[in-house]
């Protein structure tokens, strides 16, 4: 297919040292006291690692644009999901309720 | 008339009768598999709805729950789902330059680590059936905490979620024992490896749930003191 991106081995090969440097500096950092901060640290690591397969080893950054746009209105269900579904639970306790 | 356009240009894998050009039918290919891994980012994302709600109800019981999980073994684990990722992609470059020994080649690697993933995780589900760490159990108890009831929720979560993460694990080691048998019979070319393409975005898909699955489960407050 003429079309076809191929990328170096080097590429794939220096993805895979970060992903793989990425797991020891989660696993590091959960051992130091941040405070409420651990999770956001271990989130972000997180979604750096997850950005890094879908961009390289999932080719997203060839992807044509249909395709990124149902990806993009996935996360956006996804996120829907999980926003809405806490701000309900975190604010109910917000206000007294009769009967409650 | 569709009929002669089909005897000038024979149907081949790569270039279905419903399709105008290869591109196009690979475009279609991609785009339907992602649109399955949607459903699946949704079908995950119910259980990380329901476990930021426990765990930020009872914080403490998770951290002293999630600090008994081997760290060790699952960081380990983790690198061997990376670098099954890795030959994964590696199949797939070779699809791309139609190398069809090296396909097999990578796939079998592929294989090879998502096996040893599933045997460590087997060892690491009958640690915490010896450590009476399995809710269900008569004996269940957490040491460190008087909630037990929460420590069961814990547990639970952590059976539903790497349990469903491995049965996509064991899913994907079927699809890869396909692949393997469909590459040794010379199936795939440069012209036509749409399978181990969109396999691979499967196996990629799995790595990445597990991405979030690690540090949520494995890496909660490790430093307090228990």
């Amino acid at each position: 297919m003429q079309h076809e991106h191929i990328d170096s081995v080097k590429t794939y090969a220096l993805v895979l040292i970060v992903l793989l440097s990425l797991t020891v500096l989660t696993t590091w950092v959960s051992f130091i006291d941040l405070g409420n901060f651990s999770v956001v640290a271990a989130l972000v690591i997180a979604v750096t690692k997850m950005l890094l397969v879908s961009l390289f080893f999932m080719h997203l950054r060839y992807s044509t644009l249909l395709t990124r746009l149902v990806i993009l209105g996935g996360l956006m269900w996804l996120a829907i999901l999980l926003l809405l579904t806490l701000t309900d639970f975190f604010t109910r306790g917000w206000m007294g309720v009769p009967g409650r | 008339m569709a009929s002669e356009a089909q005897a000038t240009q024979p149907e081949t894998l790569a270039l279905r009768e419903q399709f105008d050009t290869a591109e196009q039918q690979k475009d279609a290919s991609t785009l339907a598999m992602w649109i399955f891994l949607i459903t699946e980012v949704m079908f995950f994302g119910g259980m990380f709805a329901a476990y930021t709600i426990y765990r930020s109800t009872y914080p403490t019981v998770f951290a002293i729950a999630s600090t008994s999980l081997n760290v060790v073994v699952g960081a380990i684990n983790t690198c061997v789902l990376l670098l099954s990722s890795f030959t994964m992609v590696m199949a797939v470059r070779a699809g791309q330059l139609g190398h069809r020994n090296l396909i097999v080649f990578f796939l079998i690697l592929t294989l090879i680590f998502g096996c040893i993933f599933l045997g460590v995780k087997a060892y690491e589900w009958n640690e915490k059936f010896e450590e009476h760490h399995i809710p269900g159990q008569a004996e269940f108890h957490l040491e460190g905490t008087p909630l037990q009831g929460p420590a069961k929720l814990f547990f639970s979560l952590y059976f539903a979620m790497t349990g469903l993460h491995a049965l996509h694990m064991v899913v994907g080691v079927g699809i890869l024992t396909v692949l393997i048998v469909q590459a040794r019979k010379g199936k795939f070319s440069a012209d036509y490896f749409t399978p181990i393409d969109i396999s691979g975005l499967y196996w990629h898909f799995v790595d990445i749930v597990w991405i979030f699955l690690f540090p949520l489960l494995y890496l909660i407050d490790r430093h307090l003191p228990k």
